[in-house]
């Protein structure tokens, strides 16, 4: 069956305090999953008072002044932070988003800050991302034709075709919407999950692939695609604004075109 | 402990080249539900306090009769889909799965045909 509570070791237990300054005036309480393989503890919540007037607009700006200035140990990935390379996702504040497009002024109260849900977690804020990465691997994420493009020549295709990847190809690979999804969660086994199938949809509706349907037919499957049961958690989460609900029901609909 | 790379394991056994039909009948039987389930709102209402045979002389009124016999055949129809994708979410080991969900299939038949026997019974019997 699926498992609806945490085993005994996953529960999370209250943590050390770090407190702001002294003589800091706008102080801003962030309260940061910990979980550490090396040593044999639970993970805990450590709470992280930061002095605004000394950090950065953003959420991740926070977590980069916690490990410069407060405490080192704390681990999380990040790269761009301008919300292109999709590292820095995590769940902040009740909703999976990239810390680095997430103004600390839009949250009210303490921010709460854990890894993306229902993935293994390797340290702190770094969930285990292999599976969905093999699943994105599993839908051929580039270009296939026979016909040889024209010597020395791209691949033409008219702004209208070109339109059709539009919402599909800003998409970062940031996995907030498959942590995100329910469904995901109890079948990541064999479930491709929202972002793997809007990447998925990225190549069928491309219309410079000449594999449409051997995509169709390697997506046709209870699992691998119908798990979606339109639960929209996907949409409601991309930081980057897409909607994986969508493409995933375009999907459906070409299963049925062809049919 | 498995050596398999995380490729192999993702495709797995492939891709079962179906579904399509399991989705699609859900949603034609979840379209014809709506009208049939109003009708059978009103028709419900309608027959509040009647005896046995005034339902009767209702029942065999041809189209009372059909539109009954759908509305049984296409709910089961819907209830066994919909059962079958909570027990494929939620039952991870493959073989009480299995048990599930072909006791699942017999249970909507024997339901369904149950119902509909009655119906004919009602309608037609003695
Ligand atoms: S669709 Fe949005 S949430 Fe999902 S992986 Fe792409 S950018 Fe991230
Ligand atoms: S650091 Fe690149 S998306 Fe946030």
């Amino acid at each position: 069956m699926a498992e609806f509570s945490l085993p005994a070791n996953s529960k999370v237990v209250e943590g050390k305090t770090f407190p702001a300054p002294a003589g800091a005036t706008r102080v801003k309480k962030f309260k940061v999953y910990r979980y550490d393989p090396d040593k044999n503890e639970n993970p805990r919540m450590d709470t992280y008072e930061i002095d605004l007037d000394a950090c950065g607009p953003m959420v991740l700006d926070a977590l980069i002044k916690i490990k410069n200035e407060i405490d080192s140990t704390l681990t999380f990935r990040r790269s761009c932070r301008e919300g292109v390379c999709g590292s820095c996702a995590m769940n902040v504040g009740g909703t999976n988003t990239l810390a680095c497009i997430n103004a600390i002024s839009d949250f009210r109260g303490d921010i709460a800050v854990y890894p993306l849900p229902h993935m293994m977690v390797v340290k702190d804020l770094v969930p285990d991302l292999t599976n969905a990465y093999a699943q994105y691997a599993s839908i051929q994420p580039w270009l296939q034709a026979d016909t040889p493009a024209a010597p020395g020549k791209e691949r033409l295709q008219s702004p209208e075709e070109r339109e059709e990847l539009d919402g599909l190809w800003e998409c970062v690979l940031c996995f907030s919407c498959s942590t995100g999804c329910p469904s995901y969660w109890w079948n990541s086994d064999r479930y491709l999950g929202p972002a793997t199938l809007l990447q998925a949809y990225r190549w069928i509706a491309d219309s410079r692939d000449e594999y449409t349907g051997e995509r169709l037919d390697a997506l046709e499957d209870p699992f691998r695609l119908y798990r979606c049961h339109t639960i929209m958690n996907c949409t409601n989460t991309c930081p980057k604004n897409l909607n994986p609900g969508k493409a995933i029901a375009k999907i459906k609909q070409k299963m049925v075109e062809r049919r | 402990m498995s050596l398999q790379t995380d490729l192999a394991r993702v495709r797995g056994l492939g891709s079962a080249k179906e579904g399509t039909g399991h989705w699609w009948a859900q949603r034609l039987t979840a379209v014809a539900l709506v009208p049939l389930g109003i009708w059978f709102v009103f028709a419900a209402v309608s027959l509040a306090g009647a005896n046995l045979g005034e339902f009767r002389a209702w029942l065999t009124v041809p189209y009372n009769l059909i539109l009954m016999v759908l509305l049984v055949g296409v709910l089961f129809h819907h209830m066994q889909l919909g059962m079958q994708v909570v027990f494929e979410d939620y039952i991870h080991n493959e073989r009480s799965k299995t048990v599930v969900l072909i006791l699942n299939k017999f249970v909507a038949v024997i339901l369904g045909v149950s119902c509909i026997i009655a119906l004919l019974r009602v309608a037609f019997g003695g």
